[in-house]
């Protein structure tokens, strides 16, 4: 069973198979190494890249929100850290 | 061409079950309803709490109890009126008639109390079920079904593994000329652009804006700054940060094929093809407006759990994950949390495809098994009076 799921190619983050321990070491399915950077909960999301503040974080292809702050590989997304105002449309 | 065993129903629709159901205009005519279908329990009680009290919504209300007594999976209908109602039982009656099935009612101020009323009740309810009992089941093209789709209690897995696997059987019945169902405007919040891109054309493509558009509104009217955070706490805690997050992976159940229509809540469509239906998130409200609308068959997804079924329409559950189909076996038809497991996508697909292949042709789901028939919750804006 893998520890992590990614929807679409294009995401940079991953959904958690189960709860993660901040400090383990996370091998993607393809084969990249991530340390997580804080305890995440089972079905959460968790950043498989370094993401700028203000940037979309992309699921299923497409922007659910921006960071309101850096994210680093590993961080957990969640309201914390995730802007959901939708200012911008992908059409 | 696929074809499925069904009934009959005079005015040419085609039924996956022989319900004979028993309809209180109102919510003070539960009780008789309930007095009948404890004397005759193959009888199915459509309880409801409205039929009074209403402004504007009684046009919808009515439309809505007319297309449930109106629905290809039920026989006959026993109408139970109070008398002094807004939604009144001859009314229903003759609107319901209309399909040429079996139609009688009564108001039980006129026959004189609980009584009187349940004892005609339980004649003519009786008579009902001996007749339908004739009709037998032949075979129809799958062109002939709609299929509801729902998702309730949903967690990040919901999205990942049950809905895009209801996706792939929702492609498998519209290319066999059948019709899928989408509703719950709250859950297409965000992804307006996606829906308009697949709208078969301008007009519909206009609606579905004008349709996404109001919900937006209606939940930012409600809640206030708090509008973007609108799904349940459940969902939050499963890891959904944000509407449109749960909304992509909601709006997926509808498969990818083009949207040739919109629907009112409970209205029937008119087009074959993926139809979206104006309703609410809230499961059971949307339920009712998916089975008024005439599906034979609905599809729920659950990531939490969820164990509701419908009066006259079977749902077939799929759960999300591993964990929680072991956990709630009982309740559960379909495990797509095997996808987290490593089975491919389309496998899922399959399995569902031929549940309800099976289904179709009286296979009891889960939910019909339990006797999980709930009552039905009718859509409501505004307060009583």
């Amino acid at each position: 069973m893998a520890h992590v799921i990614i929807i679409n190619p294009r995401d940079n983050v991953a959904v958690t198979l189960r709860d993660l321990k901040k400090g383990e070491k996370l091998f993607l399915p393809d084969g990249r190494e991530l340390s997580v950077l804080s305890d995440i909960p089972y079905s959460h999301k968790i950043a498989l890249v370094e993401i700028p503040e203000g940037a979309d974080v992309i699921k299923y292809g497409e922007c659910i929100g921006e960071t309101k702050a850096f994210v680093h590989q590993g961080d957990w997304i969640h309201t914390h850290n995730l802007d959901i105002e939708q200012k911008k449309e992908q059409v | 061409m696929e074809t499925f065993l069904g009934y009959q129903r005079q005015n040419g629709a085609v039924g996956i079950r022989n319900h004979v159901a028993v309809l209180p205009t109102v919510a003070c005519a539960n009780g008789v309803v309930a007095a009948i279908c404890r004397a005759i329990p193959e009888a199915v009680p459509l309880y409801h709490g409205h039929g009074c009290g209403r402004g504007v919504e009684i046009a919808m209300h009515t439309r809505t109890l007319v297309n449930l007594g109106r629905h290809p999976n039920v026989a006959a209908v026993l109408i139970v009126g109070l008398g002094c109602e807004v939604i009144k039982a001859e009314a229903l009656a003759v609107a319901i008639a209309e399909t040429k099935k079996p139609v009688e009612y009564f108001n039980i101020q006129e026959l004189g109390g609980t009584r009187k009323s349940a004892a005609r009740g339980i004649d003519i309810v009786r008579r009902m079920i001996d007749d339908a009992a004739r009709c037998n089941r032949q075979p129809f093209p799958l062109e002939r079904i709609i299929m509801g789709l729902e998702c309730g209690g949903s967690d990040a897995f919901s999205g990942i593994t049950a809905n895009p696997s209801v996706g792939l059987a929702s492609d498998w019945l519209v290319d066999q000329g059948g019709t899928v169902i989408l509703t719950e405007d709250t859950e297409m919040i965000g992804t307006s652009h996606i829906l308009e891109r697949r709208a078969c054309n301008k007009e519909v493509a206009k609606k579905i804006s004008r349709m996404v558009a109001d919900a937006e509104k209606l939940t930012h009217d409600l809640l206030g700054p708090l509008a973007p955070y609108v799904i349940s706490p459940g969902n939050m805690d499963g890891g959904m940060t944000s509407i449109r997050e749960k909304s992509l992976g909601c709006i997926v159940k509808a498969g990818s094929r083009p949207i040739t229509e919109v629907i009112d809540y409970g209205e029937i469509p008119s087009k074959k093809g993926v139809v979206l239906m104006d309703g609410p998130g809230y499961d059971m409200e949307s339920m009712t407006g998916v089975a008024a609308a005439g599906c034979q068959i609905m599809i729920f997804t659950t990531g939490r759990g969820n164990p509701i079924g419908h009066p006259i329409v079977p749902v077939l559950k799929v759960a999300s994950t591993n964990k929680m189909y072991q956990h709630m076996e009982d309740d559960m038809d379909i495990n797509a949390g095997a996808i987290l497991e490593g089975s491919p996508m389309q496998d899922v697909g399959d399995q569902i495809i031929e549940k309800v292949r099976r289904v179709l042709n009286g296979e009891p789901t889960k939910a019909e098994i339990n006797q999980q028939e709930g009552i039905v919750c009718l859509y409501t804006l505004h307060p009583a009076f």
